[in-house]
């Protein structure tokens, strides 16, 4: 099915097989990205099973119908019959129907559950939305920050810039401080926000949750492949709402706890620094 | 029948203007008037105007998104544009053209002489206009239109400056007017129906607005109650949908779900009556599973009030609220199908020609099941949370909304022109028209699945150069789309004001049956003085007794 999809366009197929490069949207981009994790996946899996079941019924019934406009025409001497009934005919497109949706609703629920399962995490990021940015803040480890659309791009997408967006490398999708997250491990998101609503959705992860001012919702991701993933907010939240992207960065654990440790030290005041090394290394372990 | 009674007694209030007199001045007819033609022909002209106002906003969002960065206007003006053009094609081109249908139609389809309460009737169109210049007058003022969305979500929505207090008042009206509408369409259906005219034979089209009549009346309600609390939540202190004060952002949504869910019905129930009356005209055949049709009606307008929260998916509800609504919604399917097939079994065997009307039914019900078919995709809540906010939902709901409901609209404007002005319209550009939109909408429409799927946003002025190309197509798409409108205004201009085209018989379609083809062409002022004889074959649905 996957394929099927995907020799429609070349650089879809690629991407497919590139498997965790998929994590620009591409031109021509024609389907859902897998993803770069097991629920991402499950979701596309989902999602393509429904649309082959959807073109299937598609094809059955718009069939059905051209069979019948090109066969049944007044010009060409059809005379309509009385019939207005079938019982046999309408308890089959009761039930079959019925039974096609409970296939749908195993593995739905299935996936729904397992993504619900925020427990046992082994680190926990906070995500405040803001109108326009997000903030970014690694619950008991100190580390916080802000994150923006980057400069290029802000300048570029003002009314008559004059600044072509193609000259500007990832146009919208880049920030100047992006999410750092450690591969292999599950990390859990509290979502909240500061102003109004906002949504935290990056694509590849397979979701995105709501930020609500004054309530906290929670969801989780595990990357296995290190990589660079974009998204965007996604719920209307006024006027910049189309320019306060998302990028995450995962990197193995190592690179992330060296990470890690170095924002310790950076946000530290100048004098505390010598003070409190040996923590940052004995967590950094 | 006792009811009959309750019209005479109508008809001698309004004794002045019996006889098929019309009311002398202009003024006095289209103003002060009462007949229920009247009135449908304004809700139907009023429909068409702001569905080119509501038209000309969107084509400013196509400008603006024709190619990435911002080439014509400000981010807030964007929003703007995009919260106007859902509130002007909502409630202001949807709703009411199918209230003017039901005004022109459903008492000559039920043998009545006019509507029940036909005073209220000239009320609850005359609030429209007011409501639509109130609403209008926000994007002259300061600090512009509305620009949160037309769902409103605080706290965003009572940000903005004094438009909020003009939009929930112009809400307000506009609920007042459906509401009253609603009423007397419920008190014609059950009160002044020919004899003879049991409720299982009246035409889908009366079933299907009966039904929402009654939808209307239930959640046009909580849609004042909502609006009604961000106005005191913005203006009078208090917190109804602020955590900071112990109130709820996530409970505005509720509310607003439990009247938009119900909302999406009232404007695709009466499409669905519209192809249950075009299609069986135009196979010659009767419409298959009559009362299939009307408890799949039924069924739809019940579950319609347990589904809300499917328009909400990631706002962090329960696990147990997901699987409740994801079930829910996709159950409503199984009515929804059984329509389809309906529809279908009706063509099957039949003798079908292929004029404007049937075009557009034909057309309606193919493009629509495409909505359906996304509509499905999107009840799965794993896969919405993907879906959920992009252009995939935009799409979803341009297909079940201009080719959906839209199509049937035009569908039955061409079906029933010929009734309303006793001539027919220009068969080759009525062809011309269905031909051009349908291309053009899907050019319009379709590349905006590839764009939600690919990871574009909603409601965003600008994007990343990925998305270029199909933006670029279907800002196109919507061009094409919009000027090919331009030619359904001439088609009724040609008709209605410089009355060309062939006079058009009574019975006007060679497979046409029901009771409003038993008047002459155009119809005679008063509906039905005397009530109607009921033949059952002239019955479009004579046999649903066996």
């Amino acid at each position: 099915m996957k394929r099927l999809l995907g020799q429609l366009v070349v650089p879809a197929l690629t991407l497919l097989v590139a498997g965790g490069a998929f994590a620009n949207p591409e031109p021509w981009q024609l389907n859902m990205t897998p993803g770069v994790t097991a629920t991402s996946q499950d979701v596309y899996q989902l999602h393509m099973l429904i649309l082959w079941i959807c073109v299937f019924i598609g094809i059955a019934v718009f069939g059905a119908m051209f069979y019948a406009m090109f066969k049944f025409r007044k010009s060409k001497g059809a005379v309509a019959a009385r019939f207005s009934h079938n019982t046999t005919a309408e308890v089959i497109w009761t039930t079959i129907p019925i039974l096609i949706l409970l296939g749908m609703a195993y593995p739905a629920t299935r996936t729904l559950v397992r993504m619900a399962d925020t427990g046992n995490a082994e680190l926990t990021v906070k995500i405040t939305g803001y109108q326009w940015k997000w903030r970014y803040e690694y619950l008991g480890e100190d580390v916080k920050f802000m994150s923006s659309l980057a400069r290029a791009a802000d300048e570029a997408r003002q009314l008559g810039s004059g600044i072509d967006p193609h000259s500007v490398e990832n146009y919208l999708l880049d920030v100047d401080r992006p999410l750092v997250i450690p591969t292999g491990t599950k990390v859990r998101f509290v979502i909240t926000a500061d102003d109004v609503i906002h949504a935290w959705w990056v694509p590849s992860l397979g979701w995105k949750q709501d930020a609500i001012p004054g309530f906290i919702n929670e969801a989780w991701t595990q990357v296995d492949e290190p990589g660079v993933y974009r998204g965007q907010c996604a719920e209307l939240c006024g006027k910049d709402h189309g320019f306060m992207p998302i990028v995450v960065v995962a990197k193995p654990r190592a690179e992330f706890d060296a990470w890690l440790a170095g924002q310790k030290a950076a946000q530290m005041p100048a004098g505390a620094v010598a003070a409190s090394a040996p923590t940052a290394t004995s967590s950094g372990i | 029948m006792a009811h009959h009674g309750d019209h005479t007694h109508d008809a001698a209030h309004d004794g002045h203007d019996d006889h098929d007199h019309k009311p002398s001045g202009f003024f006095e007819r289209w103003f002060c008037g009462t007949n229920h033609k009247d009135i449908g022909t304004l809700y139907l002209v009023f429909s068409l105007i702001m569905f080119l106002v509501g038209g000309s906003m969107a084509l400013v969002i196509r400008a603006e998104l024709f190619q990435p960065g911002m080439q014509l206007v400000e981010p807030d003006f964007f929003n703007s544009m995009t919260t106007m053009h859902a509130l002007v094609m909502i409630f202001g081109a949807v709703m009411p053209a199918f209230v003017g249908l039901a005004n022109w139609m459903i008492p000559m389809m039920i043998g009545a002489p006019d509507m029940a309460l036909p005073r209220m009737n000239n009320w609850s169109f005359w609030i429209m206009p007011f409501a639509f210049a109130l609403l209008l007058s926000t994007l002259f003022m300061d600090g512009g239109g509305p620009a949160g969305g037309w769902t409103l979500y605080p706290p965003l929505s009572i940000q903005g400056g004094n438009n909020v207090a003009f939009v929930i008042f112009a809400v307000h009206m506009m609920g007042i007017s459906s509401i009253m509408g609603a009423i007397n369409i419920i008190a014609t259906i059950l009160n002044l129906r020919a004899p003879g005219m049991d409720l299982l034979k009246m035409p889908v089209f009366v079933w299907t607005w009966l039904i929402t009549a009654f939808l209307l009346i239930a959640v046009m309600p909580v849609l004042a109650g909502s609006v009604t609390m961000l106005l005191t939540d913005k203006y009078f202190g208090t917190t109804f949908f602020s955590a900071a004060g112990g109130g709820d952002p996530v409970m505005f949504q509720h509310i607003f779900w439990f009247f938009g869910h119900p909302e999406v019905y009232i404007m695709i129930l009466p499409a669905f009556g519209v192809a249950s009356e075009i299609i069986p005209t135009f196979s010659r055949k009767p419409l298959f599973g009559y009362q299939a049709m009307v408890y799949a009606t039924a069924s739809i307008a019940f579950l319609s009030f347990i589904v809300w929260a499917h328009h909400m998916f990631t706002v962090g509800m329960p696990l147990g609220g997901l699987i409740f609504f994801m079930y829910a919604t996709m159950l409503i399917a199984i009515p929804t199908g059984v329509k389809v097939f309906n529809w279908v079994a009706t063509m099957w065997r039949g003798s079908m020609s292929f004029e404007t009307p049937m075009l557009f039914a034909v057309g309606f019900v193919i493009l629509f099941t495409i909505g359906g078919f996304s509509g499905l995709m999107l009840a799965i809540v794993p896969a919405d949370f993907q879906y959920h906010d992009t252009y995939f939902v935009v799409a979803h709901f341009h297909y079940v909304l201009v080719t959906g409901a839209i199509f049937s609209i035009m569908g039955a404007v061409y079906y029933w022109l010929p009734k309303w002005t006793g001539r027919m319209y220009n068969e080759t550009l009525g062809k011309v028209h269905f031909w051009l939109s349908t291309i053009t909408v899907n050019i319009l429409f379709f590349p905006q699945h590839f764009l939600g799927l690919a990871g574009m946003p909603r409601r965003i002025p600008d994007y990343n150069v990925a998305f270029a190309d199909f933006n670029m197509i279907s800002s196109i798409g919507g061009f094409a789309f919009g000027l090919s409108q331009l030619l359904f205004a001439w088609i009724i201009i040609d008709v209605c004001f410089l009355k060309r085209g062939q006079k058009a018989t009574a019975g006007v379609w060679e497979g046409a049956r029901g009771l409003e083809w038993t008047l002459s062409s155009p119809a005679p002022y008063h509906s039905f003085s005397t009530p109607p004889k009921i033949d059952d074959r002239m019955l479009a649905h004579g046999d649903v007794a066996h």
